[in-house]
C-alpha cells in the first residue's frame, strides 16, 4: 500500500511516501515561504527522485485540522485536485494526532500544542501503551482548542511525566513552565514540529480500518468558527438573553 | 507516444476552468474559448447575507467544501472526462486571498497529476472575456467598461491579452456604492439587483446627485461623493421629519451612476477612435444601465457589447474564454503558482 501524506498546517510544510513498512521519501521544510509556492513543488521533487507514478498512489493523506485555516486549505485542495485527478481516496487524519505519532512508543504522556493564537492552543493528550505485546497508540484527551493553562492543569490531574512538542512551544514556554507540576521534557529538532512520514503512518493505520473519504466529500475540520461567525453567534446569545430578562424570565 | 500526441492535429482546445476569487465556486469547461459547454456556479450568496457582505473566512470554507462536486458537475455536464482536456485555467488574482488560494492549489494539484498545461488568469481578463462567448464576431481592439462589487475600470483591449487601463475609481467600486446606499436605504445585500428593481417604481429625476468628476483624469470615477451626498439627503429627511421615497433615491442614485459610466465610456470609444464598447463585471448586468449604455452607443454609432446576467456575475466560463487566449499566446504557469491578491490587470507574474 502507498500513501503520499501530505501536511501544511502550520509553518511547516511536509510532503511524503510511504510504502508498507518504508518511506520512501520525505521533504519537511520550516521556512517563512508560503506553502501555496512550496507544496507541490515538493511533492514534484520527490516523485522525480524516487520515479514514482502517481497512479500507484492507494490514498493521499492529508493533515485534517486543527491549524492555520489557510495553511489547513492549501494543504486540502492540494490533496482534494489530486484525489479528483487520480480517482484516490482521502485519509484525513487528525493533526495533532500526527503531531503526537512523531514520538511513536513514547509511553510518557504525550503534548503536542500549535499555536492557535488568541493565547489558545491546538492539543491534546497521547500516550503508546504496550498490550498483548503490541504498541498502541492511545488518545487520552482528543484534539481541542484550549488555553494554555487549562491544559496544563490537566496534565497536572494526570500527575504523569509529559513531553511537549510543536511550534505553541517556544510561544508559551514560560506559562508552561510556571504552571508545570510533573516532570516534564520538550521533544528535540528533528520531531517536535509536523512530518508528513508520521501523518502517513499513522494514515496506513486509517486506511487499514477504513477509514478513508473521497476528495469531494474531504473538508478540513477547523475546530473554530469564522470570527464573523462567533461573533454572530455571540450577538444571538446577547440579544436572547435581554430580550429574556425583559420578560422576566 | 507522448510526441505522437503533441504532433497530432487537433482542431480544438478544450479548457476546464476553476474560479474562487470571491464568493461563488465555479468551474466550467470551455471549447475554443468560446463555447462554453458547462458553466457551474456555486453561490454563497445566501450565507453572507446574514452577515451583510461578503466574510472572507466563511467564503474560503465553502469552497473547500464545494470545489470538488462543482468541478465534477461541470466536467459532467461538458461530457467530458479529464483525459479530454488541453489544459486547466484558474484565477489567480486578484480577489480574496483565501479564497483564491482554494481554486489555485486545486487547479494546480489537477494539472499536476494530469500533465496539463496551468494557464493563471486575472479575474478582470476574465470578466472582459465573457463578451466574447456569446459575441462571436468581438475582436480587439475595443473599449471595455469593467463595472463590478469590486472593480470600476474602463479600459482598451489592444489585443487578446493587451489591456492598458486608461480610467480607475478613486474611490468606492460602482458596485459597492450600491451596496452602500442599499443598505443606509434598508434594502440589504447584495445592494445592485434590489436598487436596480426598485428604481423600476421611483422617479430618476426627483432628487439631484452630483456626479463627481476628477480634474485631469476625465476617465477616472469617483462614487463615494455621491454615496455621501445620498446619506446627507435622507439624513436631512430625517431632520426635517420628512418622508423619504426610497424608490426615487434608488432611481435618482442609479442614474447618477449610470449617467457618469455612459459619458466617460463613450467619450473613451470616441477619442480613442474605436467603434466597440463592451462592458462586464457584476453590475453590467444592471438594466438601467444597460439600456442606457445602448442608446448613447447607437446615438454615435458604436457597436454595443454586453454578456447576458450569467455571464456578468462570476462564473469559470469566463476564465475559460480568457484562458484559452492566453493558452495559445504560450502562457503557462508553474506549480509554484501563487495566489496574487491585489494582482494588477494586464500584469503577467
Amino acid at each position: 500500500m502507498k500513501i503520499l501524506a501530505i501536511d501544511s498546517s502550520g509553518l511547516v510544510a511536509s510532503v511524503a511516501v510511504l510504502e508498507d513498512d518504508n518511506m520512501l521519501a520525505e521533504y519537511t521544510v520550516n521556512y517563512k515561504k508560503t506553502h501555496s509556492q512550496t507544496l507541490l513543488p515538493m511533492l514534484d521533487e520527490i516523485a522525480k527522485m524516487t520515479e514514482m507514478d502517481l497512479n500507484t498512489i492507494d490514498a493521499i493523506a492529508v493533515a485534517g485540522g486543527p491549524g492555520s485555516f489557510t495553511g489547513l486549505r492549501i494543504g486540502s485542495a492540494t490533496a482534494k485536485g489530486l484525489g479528483l485527478a487520480l480517482g484516490k481516496p482521502l485519509v484525513a487524519v487528525p493533526t495533532v494526532d500526527a503531531l503526537a505519532y512523531n514520538l511513536w512508543g513514547m509511553e510518557k504522556v504525550i503534548c503536542p500544542m500549535m499555536d492557535a493564537r488568541r493565547s489558545q492552543v491546538y492539543t491534546g493528550l497521547y500516550e503508546f501503551c504496550t498490550a498483548d505485546g503490541k504498541m498502541s497508540f492511545h488518545v487520552i484527551e482528543r484534539q481541542m482548542a484550549a488555553a494554555v493553562t487549562d491544559i496544563i492543569g490537566k496534565i497536572n490531574e494526570l500527575g504523569r511525566e509529559t513531553v511537549f512538542l510543536g511550534d505553541g512551544v517556544p510561544v508559551y514556554r514560560e506559562i508552561i513552565e510556571s504552571g508545570i507540576k510533573v516532570p516534564y521534557s520538550f521533544a528535540p529538532a528533528h520531531m517536535n514540529k509536523q512530518r508528513a512520514g508520521a501523518l502517513g503512518a499513522l494514515a496506513g493505520e486509517y486506511v487499514r480500518e477504513g477509514r478513508v473519504q473521497t476528495a469531494a466529500e474531504h473538508q478540513p475540520d477547523y475546530l473554530r468558527m469564522s470570527q464573523a461567525e462567533r461573533e454572530r453567534a455571540e450577538k444571538i446569545r446577547q440579544e436572547k438573553e435581554s430580550s429574556d430578562r425583559k420578560e422576566g424570565r | 507516444m507522448e510526441e505522437i500526441k503533441n504532433t497530432e492535429e487537433k482542431k480544438d482546445v478544450l479548457i476546464l476552468a476553476i474560479e474562487s476569487s470571491c464568493d461563488e465556486t465555479a468551474a466550467s469547461v470551455v471549447k475554443n474559448g468560446r463555447e462554453v459547454l458547462s458553466n457551474i456556479i456555486s453561490s454563497q450568496i445566501e450565507l453572507h447575507k446574514l452577515y451583510g457582505g461578503v466574510v472572507p473566512e466563511i467564503a474560503s470554507r465553502k469552497h473547500i467544501e464545494k470545489i470538488n462536486q462543482v468541478i465534477e458537475e461541470a466536467l459532467k455536464e461538458a461530457d467530458v472526462t479529464l483525459d479530454d482536456l488541453d489544459a486547466v485555467g484558474v484565477t489567480y488574482g486578484p480577489g480574496l486571498v483565501g479564497a483564491l488560494l482554494v481554486g489555485v492549489a486545486e487547479a494546480k494539484a489537477i494539472s499536476y497529476a494530469r500533465k496539463l498545461p496551468l494557464v493563471g488568469v486575472h479575474h478582470i481578463e476574465g470578466h472582459i472575456s465573457a463578451n466574447y462567448i456569446e459575441n462571436k464576431d468581438l475582436e480587439p481592439p475595443f473599449v471595455c467598461l469593467v463595472v463590478s462589487g469590486g472593480h470600476t475600470h474602463l479600459v482598451v483591449v489592444n489585443d487578446y491579452g493587451k489591456y492598458e487601463i486608461i480610467g480607475r475609481t478613486r474611490d468606492d467600486a460602482a458596485g459597492e456604492a450600491f451596496d452602500k446606499v442599499a443598505r443606509a436605504i434598508g434594502l440589504g445585500y447584495p445592494g445592485g439587483p434590489k436598487i436596480d428593481r426598485l428604481s423600476r417604481e421611483g422617479d430618476p429625476e426627483a432628487i439631484h446627485f452630483p456626479k463627481a468628476r476628477i480634474e485631469g483624469s476625465p476617465y477616472d470615477f469617483s462614487f463615494s461623493g455621491l454615496k455621501s451626498a445620498v446619506l446627507n439627503y435622507l439624513n436631512g429627511c430625517r431632520m426635517k421629519g420628512e418622508e423619504v421615497c426610497r424608490a426615487d433615491v434608488a432611481a435618482s442614485f442609479q442614474k447618477a451612476v449610470t449617467d457618469v459610466l455612459v459619458e466617460h465610456a463613450i467619450k473613451a470609444v470616441k477619442e480613442y477612435g474605436y467603434d466597440k464598447l463592451a462592458i462586464a463585471g457584476g453590475v453590467a448586468s444592471n438594466s438601467t444601465l444597460r439600456t442606457a449604455m445602448e442608446r448613447a452607443c447607437r446615438n454615435n454609432k458604436i457597436k454595443f457589447y454586453h454578456p447576458s446576467p450569467i455571464l456578468c456575475t462570476d462564473n469559470a466560463a469566463m476564465i475559460g474564454a480568457a484562458a484559452y487566449y492566453e493558452y495559445i499566446r504560450g502562457t503557462r504557469h508553474g506549480l509554484d503558482l501563487n495566489a496574487v491578491p491585489n494582482l494588477k490587470l494586464g500584469e503577467r507574474i
